[in-house]
């Protein structure tokens, strides 16, 4: 039996962080009736530990419910929820492709932010029609008025009848219910065209293979087509289709155009089947695929390497699982004197990295060290070749370097007025280019920058936070590169060079970070039975020096009577440090060290 | 018959001092007659499990065990004799501060068979002692010192501490002149370790964690000073006369302390009181260290019980663990451990399991191998705990 496209609403909920998206998408589902409340678990969308932990939503999640509406008529919801993370933008973007409208989530006492405006000008350009909704009005603080100017004021979105909800208690989520309905359009596209259709998720199971998420544009999919990713050029023939249940999978006859589902095809690789490709019928292909698709190339680069080198292979094995889920993760071997035999990864960015990073320690069991950060630098050569560099030591001799360029980002900093002084001090200092400030409000203003991502991987964010007391949001995206001048910082311990410390730097920062890593080392290396000089160096020039003198005396004179116990707990304390240690020529370093020189700006 | 060594512990105090973390305190004439009532009880029963035992080396350690009445001291001493052979040639040591031992005292220690007397001096600077929250003067303990040798104790040992806070390498020397000038059999000279839990740990904790890691510190001497503090303590001593043989301890030739070593070379000894550590057949145990519990649990104590019912914690050593202590323990002694004497326990050579080790740290000249005695050098006994965190076994 066909489905009645006119009762179909394929939509997203797009949000700040913490502005209540995960917790209205709960609500929606508990109130449609698909699951009591005695079965939700809270926040059912986002169904990994971390994403529960964190509070954002990583994967692309769909779900789709009936709403029986007060015209009498059923509706069936397909909600996608978005990953929440400009780690993630390009995912963000092919989920909203999917959809045909949006549910803007603010939060009533903090209004409008910079992700707000950045989903919500994603979702515009889309397309979508957009229904703003105001939540948290349960909170003391909340101005719901105000922020309702501020949506018509800032975004041009007619506000005045956005239904004032608390997420949390339930309080009006009906009426957004009905708002769907009645202001959200219905899906377009004729079942009997050619197949095209949109993959916006996938992800791979054991038993089924990978499990495509797709919104059908036009035609429709059967079990049983012989079907072809546009872009990847992998054919498949289709196992099942259906459509997502509460955390499960509902197969169905068929999907039709303007229907949201899955299919399986026993494909073995997540890669076959890339978010953004188009899928169509082999042999009745549609014309030309659907805009948008990119191969989302990784942005920060860093060393993963198994405390314990004899997990190597365990290391590659969890790896290799990850990848299969998701094909922005990239890797591959690389050997490090300092560190031994590890992998170079490749991330769509910090959080993508931190996120990565947590799966292999948490569900694998893996003990990691992991080195600092860095961005793809490209080099050009003087015999006319450009490089593209992930990792520090590769870079070439000066000698064959005619320049260097650096990835930058436009930013977007939305900031109440006091702070602005301090966030333009920062960009400053992170060596950003100002473009613009306008105030969207009397007390709140967007700064625009143009940011070398290197200068922003590590901890731009905390600075932000801090120098803004929390008031300033940021969102930012890929502007290209720009020539720069970098200079490769090497680190010396005992005149040896550890290559897992060496990265590359802006020239004018070089001294800095030098000094302040050296300081760093000294406080983490610990002492030897000989004095060790620490040395920040770029090319054979030392910049900075520390110096961590031998150990002259260690001895526990006291005698506890015939406490044996208690002797032997202090020297096993002793021997547990050594275990954490990384043998560099005849320098223990124990594997914190590698981590700290991330965590320079702290104090 | 098999010797072993028994210790006694006494939880009395006049007052704890300021960096004491010993299992100690002050309590009221009531507990200390109870105390001394389990003690006996915990002696009879000890004698009763433990046949065929002959008693070398009797250790009565504190707490101050020479703050108790001397009319106690009596009673569990009388128990030890009733419960166990005592050996004629046994070191039967008492640890006294100075105020707190009047002549009557001395002699009834002597009646019943004490024959050494530790003396906790830890400094002859008055403005030391009242730093640490000592009762007593110098001219205290010289009192104390005298009326020892007074009432016919010929085997004396004096305990000093190095790295005071405010200690100059002066002021060390004048403590160190007038131990020395008195001329004791035994000097015992602890490194002042700032532990969690005492008075000094809420002063100096940060001035500790500086001093370790090398930086200037504020009240305690810096890492060089309390490293010379710690060398002058040892080449003064040597040259006196006083040669060390384990890492705090220094005697006159032939004068060790015979139930100290027990300890190093890991020979059997019974604890008694609480919190007291006994080394059985290789089971490593200790006591109950509530006092309460302990006076409960003892007045349950029935022969033929399971060895004991006052431990509160016992444990089998392994083979493995078994050769660690061998080593840890042994090198704390100048004169180290004999090759043979680790064959002979463990029925293997000690190159098989310790060979890496010992090559690494011949290597960095922390230690020793001559014919079959391995030592700690002297650069070993300064660096003893990363030397000796080298012989824990992998598990």
């Amino acid at each position: 039996m066909a489905v009645d496209q006119s009762k179909i609403r394929n939509f997203c909920i797009v949000a700040h962080i913490d502005h209540g998206k995960s917790t209205l998408a709960d609500r929606i589902i508990e109130m449609t009736g698909l699951l009591t409340s005695r079965e939700m678990q809270s926040q059912v969308l986002d169904n990994m530990d971390l994403e529960r932990e964190r509070g954002i939503t990583i994967k692309s999640q769909a779900v789709r419910i009936i709403y029986k509406a007060k015209d009498g008529e059923e509706y069936i919801f397909n909600l996608i929820d978005t990953p929440g993370h400009v780690d993630f933008n390009y995912e963000v973007s092919r989920s909203l492709a999917a959809c045909d409208g949006a549910i803007l989530v603010v939060d009533a006492a903090q209004g409008i932010e910079a992700q707000t405006l950045a989903n919500v000008y994603l979702a515009l350009d889309h397309d979508l029609e957009v229904l703003p909704v105001i939540n948290k009005i349960d909170l003391p603080s909340a101005e719901p008025q105000r922020v309702k100017d501020e949506i018509e004021d800032v975004i041009g979105l007619e506000a005045q009848d956005a239904p004032l909800i608390s997420a949390k208690t339930g309080l009006n989520v009906e009426e957004v219910l009905e708002q769907i309905v009645t202001r959200l359009p219905a899906p377009d596209g004729d079942p009997k065209s050619e197949l095209q259709a949109l993959i916006f998720d996938s992800l791979y199971d054991a038993y089924k293979g990978v499990i495509v998420f797709c919104r059908i544009k036009e035609g429709t999919l059967r079990a049983g087509d012989e079907v072809q990713m546009m872009a990847t050029g992998a054919t498949a023939d289709v196992v099942e289709v259906g459509y997502f249940g509460a955390g499960q999978f509902i197969p169905c006859d068929e999907l039709s155009a303007g229907m949201v589902g899955y299919m399986t095809a026993s494909i073995k690789n997540v890669k076959d089947t890339r978010v953004g490709d188009t899928i169509t019928h082999r042999k009745k292909p549609c014309a030309k695929p659907l805009p948008g698709y990119k191969k989302v190339n990784p942005m920060v680069y860093c060393g993963l390497y198994p405390t314990d080198g004899a997990k190597y292979p365990d290391l590659r094995d969890a790896l290799e699982k990850l990848q299969l889920n998701d094909a922005a993760l990239q890797f591959e071997p690389e050997t490090s004197v300092a560190l031994g035999f590890g992998f170079r990864c490749g991330f769509l960015g910090l959080l993508h990295l931190e996120i990565i990073q947590e799966r292999l320690e948490r569900e694998y069991n893996l003990d990691l060290v992991t080195t600092a950060p860095g961005v793809v630098y490209r080099v050009y050569k003087t015999d006319g070749t450009m490089i593209e560099l992930t990792n520090p030591s590769n870079l070439p001799d000066p000698s064959e370097i005619d320049y260097m360029e650096e990835p930058v980002v436009e930013a977007e900093i939305m900031v109440t007025s006091e702070y602005i002084g301090a966030i333009m001090d920062l960009c400053q200092e992170r060596r950003g280019t100002y473009i613009s400030m306008e105030y969207m409000e009397e007390t709140r203003a967007l700064i625009k920058y143009v940011l070398p991502l290197n200068e922003i991987i590590y901890d731009f964010f905390d600075a932000l936070k801090s120098r803004s007391r929390g008031y300033a949001s940021f969102d930012y995206e890929m502007k290209g590169y720009v020539k720069s001048d970098l200079v490769k910082l090497d680190i010396l311990i005992n005149k040896e060079e550890v290559d897992a410390l060496s990265f590359i730097v802006f020239s004018g920062t070089a001294y800095e970070r030098g000094r302040k890593m050296c300081e760093k080392l000294k406080e983490e290396i610990p002492r030897h039975l000989f004095e060790i000089p620490i040395q920040a160096a770029v090319g054979s020039k030392v910049i900075a020096r520390e110096t961590v003198k031998a150990m002259r005396k260690d001895v526990l004179a006291k005698c506890y009577g015939g406490d044996i116990t208690r002797k032997k707990k202090l020297l096993e304390k002793q021997k547990e440090g050594k275990k954490r240690m990384r043998q560099v020529g005849n320098v223990e370093i124990p594997q914190e060290a590698f981590m700290s020189v991330l965590k320079l700006d702290e104090d | 018959m098999k010797e072993i060594g028994l210790y006694i512990h006494i939880p009395f105090c006049m007052k704890k001092c300021d960096y004491c973390d010993f299992l100690s305190g002050v309590y009221d004439e009531r507990m200390q007659e109870a105390y001394t009532r389990s003690l006996c009880q915990e002696i009879l029963y000890g004698g009763q499990q433990l046949k065929s035992v002959a008693v070398s080396s009797i250790y009565i350690g504190g707490g101050t065990p020479s703050w108790l009445d001397a009319e106690y001291m009596e009673m569990i001493m009388n128990a030890v004799y009733q419960a166990f052979t005592v050996l004629p040639s046994a070191e039967i040591s008492i640890e006294c501060n100075p105020g707190t031992v009047t002549k009557e005292k001395f002699d009834t220690y002597r009646r019943i068979g004490i024959n050494r007397i530790s003396i906790g001096l830890q400094s002859a600077n008055d403005d030391e002692l009242k730093l640490l929250g000592r009762v007593h003067t110098y001219n205290r303990f010289l009192h104390t010192y005298d009326l020892a040798r007074k009432c016919g104790f010929y085997n004396i040992n004096v305990d000093v501490m190095t790295g005071l806070p405010g200690q100059t390498l002066e002021k060390l020397m004048y403590t160190l002149d007038a131990v020395t000038g008195l001329r004791p059999e035994h000097i015992s000279a602890y490194a002042l370790i700032v532990e969690e839990g005492t008075p000094f740990y809420d002063r100096y904790k940060f001035d500790a964690v500086k001093q370790h890691a090398g930086m200037e510190t504020e009240f305690l001497p810096n890492e060089d000073l309390e490293y010379q503090l710690y060398k002058m303590t040892q080449h003064v001593l040597s040259e006196r006369g006083y040669r060390q043989y384990e890492i705090s301890n220094y005697a006159r030739e032939g004068l060790e302390c015979e139930h100290n070593k027990i300890y190093w070379k890991r020979k059997p000894y019974l604890g008694v009181g609480i919190g007291a550590a006994s080394l059985l057949d290789d089971v490593r145990a200790s006591n109950v260290r509530d006092i309460y519990e302990y006076l409960e649990r003892c007045e349950k104590l029935r022969a033929g019980d399971e060895f004991s019912p006052l431990w509160d914690s016992a444990t089998k050593l392994t083979r493995h663990e078994a050769m660690e202590e061998f080593m840890f323990l042994g090198l704390r002694m100048n004169c180290g451990v004999m090759r043979e004497d680790f064959e002979k326990t463990f029925g293997c050579n000690i190159e098989g399991v310790y060979g890496d080790v010992l090559k690494k740290l011949r290597g960095e000249e922390l230690l020793t191998i001559e014919g079959g005695r391995i030592y700690l050098t002297e650069k070993g006994m300064d660096l003893s705990n990363y030397a000796l965190a080298e012989f824990l076994l992998e598990k």
